[in-house]
Formats: structure tokens, C-alpha cells, sequence
């Protein structure tokens, strides 16, 4: 145990100092919620029959793609560079057990997006009034570490669809993106068709960003709580990556 | 009676087919404690086939292998203490420091050496807190070599470490291998520079298209001093080049018949096969 927090330790120093990282992980949800505050600021969002604040709808909303970020996008992007550089190769050679070098990656992964969550919601608090609710904070963090689990073992997964380096970005983007639009993270969600909302709940991000948005916005503003059905889908989907990630996760490179 | 002592590693009848190509067929050799054994050959000769095997990355398709008296292939954690590899290439991780990258290996070891000394045994004193992303390539790999040696292994491997490096990096290079020597440090080391192999190897093992062709001490490999000598020369304006297995005699024939008609012999030489003659010869290059 010792030893991953050592591998942890070394993971956080690499990850904060890579602009890539800081700048996608951590900068650009900031960016995302200043825009979309600013750009539908003054609008209201109908959620479960209740008007609520655009604001109010974002802060969430970004939360999700924040700690899909740190997860799922950022360890599919620095295991494939790392494992095309050869040093995920190199590792094997040592010692170290391969889990704990697994046990750092997804540690480092779910402290960003623990961070994630203060910050968002700490810039929505001071910035929009948008109210933290600090009642629900175990529901929160529950939610948030179950998701965050999730998508690690998705980002995990996905590195064996991943054939080099220059196509991490590409294929990680061209399956987040759309699903941000589809499953409401972007586009408020009473303002998506039924069908659209049907089709990104065959897909994780939809579920994920329903049971965090119900436990973070108080019940009074349309949540509900701790989702069990959304959170099993969530997890079942983790459970899912977890297989395919046990099955096919690759140390040596591809290339040569 | 001494007692003979066993190889460190030692290899028999060892075959690698991938599909229908066989990358090695049939390889025998030793390694000794203490040596530094050179693995020379062109590319694609079955080196780092050859390698990967001993370090327990693939598995063979048939004969014995022995590495520090386990099998690779079925090895565990404690035989890992006991080897440091560098790998043909690999970047490091580009945002943690020399001396970050030798701690963040250290932990992996039990008994791991000395982090300032080990950055100094690879010559980066002047580089501990550089980053690796801003050191060249020849020190990105002796920072390679030192987080192969953080955990004070018997036994190092060395995968063509000093390709694409330019003349100054490799001289840096060889140092830092030929100190290994006085660690008393195993080195298997694998090369397609001849040169690499003659300055740094006590024996070196020679394998083309898969089979070993030539092994001896850099001295004799190839049996040099016993194959036809070249005698040249310059005769009325032509170039004139004489094979003999009996330098001796025949340059005592020839100058003494050149004394005898008053002939000046211009540009006398006589040369043995060089081991790079030997080399390109026996791997058909």
C-alpha cells in the first residue's frame, strides 16, 4: 500500500506539470462553465417540473465532464503515450506489481476529480450564487467516486482501441464530445428531444450526469437524491471497462 | 579442486518462431559473473528477440533458458530485484527530474542504491534537477542505465544502447558501460556496432538470421590470426595484392627478390583481416 502511494506521488508531480493535462483537466472546465454562464446566464432550465437557474444547471453539468476528464479522457491519453513511449514496458521489468502501478493511475485520476468538484463548485458558489449543497455531501461524494471509478476502468478499456499516440485525442474526443451534447452536459436537457435523451441513456456519461445532477441540486430545485437505477448503470458500465481492460489492456507498445 | 562457477545465464538449443518465421534457431551460449557479454548482429538477427526472452517479456517456442538460475518465463518478484533492464527505446516520463526518476525507481526495489551516488556513477551530477524532457539523448539514456541500475542488480541488460547516438554520446556511453565492470555488474549487452562490442565486451557471441555464427574474445573471434594476410604493393605504377597464409616467408621472397634487382617495393603494406572484414563476412552483409 505504501508503495502506491510512492506511485501516486510521482503521478501527481507528472500530471501537474504537464500543461496538456492542466490545461484540458482543470483549465478548461473552468473555461466551459464562464462561457456557458455568460452566453445563457439569464436563462431558466425545467428540470423534473421545476424551474431552475441556468447557472444552477451548469455547475453540475461541468462537475460531470470535469471528473469524466480527469478519468476516463486523461488516463486513455497518458497510458497510450506512455505505453507507446515504452514505459509502461519498462515498469514490468521491475518489480513493481502491475496493479500498484494501476492502483497510482486511478488514485491520481479520482484525487483531480475530487478537486474538480471543490473548484467548480467553490467558482459556481462565488461567481453565480449557485448554492453548494453541503447537506448532500455524502451523497455527492459517493456519486462522484462511484463515477469516477467508472470512467477509470472506461479509460482503461479504451486504451486497447487506441493504436498510437496520435490518434488518443481523436478517438477519446470523438466519443465524449458528442455524448456531452446528446446527454445534456452542453445543451440543457428540456431542450433536447425525447428521442435524443433515449438514445444517450444507452450510454454512460447520460446516467453518470443524472445521478450526480440529483444529488447535487437540492430537491426544492428538481433533484432527487441518490439515483440507485442510474448509479447501477454507471457502475455497470465501470464493471464492463474493468473486463475488457483485464482482458486486452496492453503493456508493450504497438508500434514495431 | 575449485568448484566451477555456474553461468549467469545460459542458454541452449533456444528457438523463437513467430507464425511461420523463425526469428532464432536453435542458440546456444554463457554468460559468465562478471563479464561483459556482447550480443553482436545486424538488425533483424533475432538480438532483441533473443533478449526479450531472457528478460522474461515473451515466451520461447522451444530450448532451455537460465537467468541467474530460474526461468524467465515463470519468475517472480525476486528475480526482478535481482535484474535491471534498459529497453532498445523508451522515453522516460518526460516531467519528473533525474534525481526523481531514480527515487520513483528506488521505490520499487528493496534494497535499492544510493540515489546521489548512482547519479553520479551515470556521470549526471550537473543535471539531478533537470527535467528528462530537456536532457539530449545520450543522457536521456545514461538516466535509462541508472534507473536499470537503481536497484543494485547482478545482472544488466543492455538493448543496443548506444543507437542513433552521435560520436561524443557514445564514448560518454561506453564509459558508463565499462564502469559497470568494476561494480562487478553481469552485462549482457546487445549491439550491431562491431566496434561497440571489440571496446566493451570480454567475449562476444555473433548471430545472423538467427543462428550463432562466431563466438570468442573480441582477440580471436573469427579466428583472425589465421586467415590469409593481404600484402600490397605498387609495381611499375600498378597496385599489386597478394593473399598468404605465410606472411613470413613470402614477404622474405618478395623483398629479397626486390633487393636482388635493385626494385623499390612503393607502398608496402601488410594488413590482417580487420574484425570488421571478419563481421561483415561471416553476417553476410
Amino acid at each position: 500500500m505504501s508503495l502506491v502511494l510512492h506511485q501516486f506521488r510521482y503521478d501527481q508531480k507528472a500530471f501537474w506539470r504537464n500543461p496538456a493535462s492542466v490545461f484540458f483537466t482543470v483549465a478548461f472546465p473552468v473555461i466551459l462553465l464562464l462561457i456557458f454562464a455568460t452566453v445563457f446566464g439569464d436563462q431558466t432550465v425545467a428540470v423534473h417540473g421545476a424551474k431552475i437557474e441556468t447557472t444552477t444547471y451548469y455547475v453540475p453539468a461541468i462537475i460531470t465532464l470535469s471528473v469524466i476528464s480527469a478519468t476516463m479522457q486523461s488516463l486513455a491519453m497518458s497510458l497510450v503515450i506512455a505505453r507507446e513511449d515504452g514505459r509502461l514496458k519498462r515498469g514490468r521489468g521491475t518489480p513493481m506489481p502491475a496493479w500498484v502501478f494501476i492502483a497510482g493511475r486511478i488514485g491520481n485520476s479520482i484525487v483531480v476529480a475530487l478537486l474538480m468538484l471543490v473548484l467548480i463548485a467553490a467558482l459556481g458558489r462565488i461567481a453565480y450564487g449557485v448554492p453548494v449543497p453541503w447537506e448532500r455531501l455524502p451523497e455527492i461524494v459517493a456519486v462522484l467516486v462511484i463515477g469516477a471509478a467508472a470512467f477509470c476502468c472506461l479509460g482503461i478499456a479504451l486504451t486497447a482501441a487506441i493504436p498510437s499516440q496520435d490518434a488518443a485525442a481523436p478517438i477519446v474526443n470523438a466519443l465524449l464530445l458528442p455524448l456531452y451534447f446528446l446527454s445534456g452536459v452542453f445543451i440543457p436537457d428540456d431542450q433536447l428531444p425525447a428521442g435524443v435523451i433515449h438514445f444517450a441513456d444507452a450510454f454512460p456519461v447520460r446516467h453518470f450526469f443524472e445521478a450526480f445532477f440529483n444529488a447535487y441540486v437540492p430537491a426544492s430545485g428538481g433533484g432527487t437524491g441518490l439515483e440507485w437505477g442510474n448509479l447501477a448503470a454507471v457502475a455497470a458500465w465501470g464493471v464492463a471497462g474493468l473486463v475488457i481492460a483485464a482482458r486486452y489492456f496492453s503493456w508493450t507498445p504497438r508500434r514495431g | 579442486m575449485s568448484e566451477i562457477p555456474k553461468p549467469v545465464i545460459s542458454v541452449r538449443g533456444l528457438c523463437k518462431r513467430y507464425g511461420d518465421v523463425e526469428a532464432v534457431r536453435g542458440v546456444d551460449f554463457d554468460v559468465r559473473a562478471g563479464e561483459i557479454f556482447a550480443f553482436l548482429g545486424p538488425n533483424g538477427a533475432g538480438k532483441t528477440t533473443t533478449v526479450e526472452i531472457l528478460e522474461g517479456y515473451r515466451d520461447r517456442s522451444a530450448g532451455e533458458v537460465r537467468v541467474l538460475g530460474e526461468d524467465p518465463q515463470h519468475s517472480g518478484r525476486r528475480w526482478r530485484e535481482r535484474i535491471g533492464i534498459v529497453l532498445q527505446s523508451c522515453r522516460l516520463d518526460p516531467y519528473l527530474t533525474v534525481r526523481e526518476s531514480l527515487a520513483l525507481y528506488a521505490g520499487y526495489y528493496s534494497a535499492p542504491r544510493p540515489i546521489e551516488e548512482t547519479i553520479e556513477l551515470v556521470g549526471l551530477e550537473g543535471k539531478a534537477d533537470a527535467r528528462a524532457r530537456s536532457l539530449s539523448g545520450g543522457q536521456q539514456r545514461r538516466l535509462d542505465v541508472g534507473m536499470a541500475l537503481i536497484g543494485d542488480p547482478e545482472l544488466l541488460f543492455l538493448d543496443e544502447p548506444t543507437t542513433g547516438f552521435d560520436p561524443s554520446a557514445r564514448r560518454h556511453a561506453w564509459e558508463t558501460i565499462a564502469g559497470l565492470r568494476e561494480l562487478g555488474k553481469t552485462v549482457f549487452l546487445t549491439t550491431h556496432y562491431m566496434d561497440e562490442a571489440q571496446r566493451l565486451a570480454d567475449r562476444v557471441t555473433i548471430i545472423s538470421a538467427g543462428e550463432v555464427v562466431a563466438r570468442g574474445t573480441p582477440e580471436d573471434l573469427g579466428d583472425r590470426e589465421h586467415r590469409p594476410a593481404k600484402i600490397t604493393y605498387r609495381e611499375d605504377g600498378r597496385e599489386v595484392e597478394l593473399e598468404t597464409i605465410d606472411p613470413v616467408k613470402t614477404l622474405n621472397e618478395l623483398t629479397g627478390r626486390a633487393l636482388a634487382e635493385g626494385r623499390e617495393l612503393e607502398g608496402l603494406e601488410v594488413s590482417r583481416p580487420s574484425l570488421e572484414d571478419v563481421y561483415l563476412e561471416l553476417t553476410g552483409a
